[in-house]
Order: structure tokens, then C-alpha cells, then sequence
């Protein structure tokens, strides 16, 4: 089944493939995670904190990303702005539409995570003499954040893959370049293995690097003793 | 140095604090007994504004307040000369023990670090755990970490340090370690406030005891007549039954 000619084929289009894997798939990721930590923070804080108004706007902008699907958040942002005269071009259209996402998705994580540092850390913090938000940034957070780590490292892996949905605004990553490597070769089968076990070696990589983080982390800071 | 008068507070209706005196002087050791339920833990959640009063008054270092509208600032200014030793430790899971004891001090008093290092280093020490700057609380036992707490709040170098059942979570044998530091905190003369369970201990080493039920005040006074000769019915009651099951688990 596997020809000298199919082989040729898998050899060419993997440097082909990962190229724009390394140029376009991983940088949309991680700007686009960084971006979605700190909208996540940002709103997973205003809810732990109750700040009146922005709370509220944190639920209803939650509401509304965590209910739509990500393709029609892309075709929105992309193909339905130009309506209103707003043109962005899809790489950035990308990074906006991943980041808003993913941030609503992590948002309700660090929100969780947050919930889950012991009361008691706060009014330490307190009776050491110090405010709710040097407590907050200096005890709650990292703690949260710890056990935040896992389930975010999920979130990250996810993300990678989902980028593959940006080939449906132009964006030339991985998934796109392989369409166009099919649409020449007439090879199909092969060629979304290919591209999918090269999703699996970054997402190999990364599980990989979760686990490194959660032994650094999970050495010291547990609760109790 | 420290008043408290006539403390109120309800929860969802239910009232825990039905008007409460306490007198502190400097130097007092002040043991607040009582059974559970009595309102002792939230007196003291009370004074350092962790609970917010319904109505009362406080009088420190001669400054008048009234707890059921102190303002933040007030809180804040009143929390820097006050410090206090949680039942369940409740140090900074993400920081060593030294820097369970700095914290307070770089973050909320402005001290540099190095003159910060200095004085946790000292409060260490003088709880006995020298060999333990940086373990983190995960790595110490429930008596280091009392010990690391007790060292946090003496590092404040604060008036007056409030004690909620520092031993209550503590397994016997490590009881008195934590004990035997504070029983020398009180013989250097520095002012706590104890909620406590442990009789002996309040008995040696308090020299004033208030015992609470139903959040009031039963009876208040100098220790030796509290606990030699209790004037009132149910005090004499609950040291009763407390020294019987004490000898019944001895």
C-alpha cells in the first residue's frame, strides 16, 4: 500500500507541515494562551472578589463564549466584521477570537482554583498587617495558580489542536498547508495521519512539560501537614 | 491598655456575642474559657476585625472605637499593633517558614528585607527552630507550624498577640511544645489574650480567666481566686466537669 511514491510524498510534506507548525500553529498558541491567562485572571478575579458590575459583566461574558462554538466565534470576528467596516487580518483575527475563548474556559478554572485556597490564608494575610490585595497577589494567587497548573496545562494542549480551525479563516497553519499538500497529491489518508501525529508530537511535548512543572510545583506548597 | 465593652453579635439571627466586657492591662495573660458554642473564638475574631461586630466599643492605647462602624483604615492601623495565632496555624502554604515570618513585615510594614531576615531569624530562634528557616509548612509538624505562627506574630512585634485554641488541633505530644513557648512569651511579660482549652495551662500561667457561656460573661477575675475559689454556680460546674474528664482520659 505504501509506495515509493507515497513515501516521497510523506517526506516532502512533513518539513512542508511543520514548518508552518512551528511558524504559525505554536505562536498562535502561545500568544494566544498568555492572552487568555490574563483575561482569565482578570476575570476569574473581579468574581472571586465580588467587584460589583464587573462580576456580572465576567458571568455574562463567560455565558456567552462558553455557549457558542469556536468556529462560529472565528467567522464572526473574520468574515461578519467587514460588515461594520472593521477588516482584521487572520492571523490577528485568530489570536483575538483564541485568546477571548480560551480565557472564558480558564477563567472558570483560576475561579475555581482561587475557591479553593482555605479562607484562613486570607485572614493571615490580614492579621500579618496586610491589605486584600497584597494578600491576594502574594498568597492566594500563586497558590491558586499551583492548583490551577494541571487542568490549565489541559486547556493549553486543547488549544493547540483547536488552532487547527483557523485554517477556515486563511490562516496558514499546519491543518491548511496539509489541505493544499491533498488537493495536489490526492493522497488524504495519509496525508491527516501525517498532520495528526505531528499534533500529537506537540502535544506529546507539552504533556511532557506539564508533568516537569507539576513535579517543581507539587515539591512544596501543599495544603496542611 | 485594651478595653472591650458591651461586644454584640448575631449570625443569621442568632445571637453569639450578648454584650461582652473584656479588660486587658499590659503584661496580662487573659484565659477566655468556656464550652463550645460559647462565643469565645468569635470575641476574638471580633477584635481583630475578622468578624465585624454588631455594636461595642473599643478603647486601645487610649483611642476610642466603635466596632460596629470602625473604618478600614482604623482596622488596618489597629491590626499592625495586634497579631494572631490561628488553632490551625494557617501559615502561607507557598512560603517558607522564614518567609511566613517576613512577609508581614517587607509587605505590609515597609521593613527591608534584610532587616526582615534579621528579626524572623531572631523569632525563630526563640521558638526553637533554628534549623528550620526554610521548610515549608508542608514539611514541619503541626507543633513547628504553631511554633512558626507564634514566631510570625512576635515578629510584628505587636502589643498584644490573640490566641484562638492554639493547641486544639494539635496531637498531646505536641502540645507542649507550643504550650511551653507560650508559657515563656507570658513570663517576658508580653500581653496575649487566650482562648483556650487547656486548664493547667491557664491556671499557671493566666493571671486573669473569663469564662463565656452563651456569649456573656459568667465570671471574670484574678486567676488563683478563679480557679481556687469560682464564685459562681456554673463555673464551678464546668471546672468540675472538665477536671473529671481530664482524669478520666489521664
Amino acid at each position: 500500500m505504501v509506495n515509493e511514491r507515497l513515501w516521497n510524498i510523506l517526506i516532502d510534506s512533513f518539513g512542508k507541515i511543520i514548518v508552518p507548525g512551528l511558524t504559525m500553529t505554536i505562536p498562535l498558541t502561545v500568544i494566544s494562551f498568555a492572552l487568555a491567562l490574563v483575561i482569565a485572571v482578570a476575570a476569574a478575579l473581579v468574581q472571586f472578589a465580588d467587584v460589583r458590575g464587573f462580576k456580572q459583566a465576567a458571568r455574562f461574558y463567560i455565558w456567552v463564549i462558553r455557549g457558542t462554538p469556536l468556529l462560529v466565534q472565528l467567522f464572526v470576528i473574520f468574515y461578519g466584521l467587514p460588515n461594520l467596516g472593521v477588516v482584521i487580518d487572520p492571523f490577528p483575527a485568530a489570536v483575538i477570537v483564541f485568546s477571548i475563548n480560551e480565557g472564558a474556559y480558564c477563567a472558570e478554572t483560576i475561579r475555581a482554583a482561587l475557591e479553593s485556597v482555605p479562607a484562613g490564608q486570607l485572614e493571615a494575610g490580614y492579621c500579618s498587617g496586610m491589605s486584600y490585595m497584597q494578600t491576594m497577589r502574594r498568597i492566594v494567587l500563586p497558590q491558586a495558580m499551583r492548583t490551577a497548573f494541571p487542568p490549565l496545562s489541559n486547556s493549553l494542549i486543547a488549544m493547540v489542536k483547536d488552532t487547527s480551525l483557523a485554517a477556515n479563516i486563511t490562516v496558514t497553519e499546519m491543518f491548511m498547508v496539509t489541505q493544499r499538500i491533498v488537493a495536489r497529491t490526492y493522497e488524504p489518508l495519509a496525508l491527516y495521519i501525517e498532520v495528526g501525529l505531528i499534533y500529537l508530537l506537540f502535544s506529546t511535548v507539552l504533556t511532557k512539560l506539564q508533568r516537569a512543572g507539576e513535579r517543581r510545583l507539587n515539591v512544596h506548597g501543599k495544603q496542611g501537614g | 491598655m485594651l478595653e472591650i465593652m458591651d461586644i454584640q453579635k448575631s449570625f443569621d439571627g442568632t445571637q453569639v456575642l450578648a454584650g461582652v466586657d473584656v479588660q486587658v492591662n499590659r503584661g496580662d495573660v487573659v484565659a477566655i474559657l468556656g464550652p463550645s458554642g460559647s462565643g469565645k473564638t468569635t470575641l476574638l475574631r471580633c477584635m481583630n476585625f475578622l468578624e465585624t461586630a454588631d455594636a461595642g466599643t473599643m478603647v486601645f492605647d487610649g483611642e476610642r472605637f466603635e466596632l460596629g462602624r470602625i473604618s478600614k483604615k482604623d482596622i488596618a492601623r489597629l491590626r499592625k499593633k495586634t497579631a494572631f495565632v490561628f488553632q490551625n496555624y494557617n501559615l502561607f502554604y507557598n512560603k517558607t517558614a522564614i518567609e511566613n515570618v517576613t512577609e508581614g513585615l517587607i509587605v505590609a510594614r515597609k521593613v527591608s528585607k534584610a532587616r526582615a531576615v534579621e528579626t524572623g531569624r531572631r523569632a525563630l530562634d526563640k521558638v526553637g527552630l533554628s534549623d528550620r528557616y526554610d521548610y515549608y509548612p508542608s514539611q514541619l509538624s503541626g507543633g513547628q507550624q504553631q511554633r512558626v505562627a507564634i514566631a510570625r506574630a512576635l515578629a510584628a512585634e505587636p502589643e498584644i498577640i490573640y490566641f484562638d485554641e492554639p493547641t486544639s488541633a494539635l496531637d498531646p505530644e505536641l502540645t507542649g511544645e507550643v504550650l511551653s513557648v507560650m508559657r515563656q512569651l507570658a513570663d517576658e511579660g508580653m500581653t496575649m489574650l487566650i482562648v483556650t482549652h487547656e486548664m493547667g495551662f491557664a491556671g499557671t500561667v493566666s493571671n486573669k480567666a473569663v469564662f463565656m457561656e452563651k456569649g456573656k460573661v459568667v465570671e471574670a477575675g484574678d486567676s488563683k481566686t478563679f480557679f481556687e475559689r469560682p464564685r459562681e454556680t456554673r463555673t464551678k460546674e464546668f471546672l468540675h466537669t472538665i477536671s473529671q474528664s481530664i482524669n478520666l482520659a489521664g
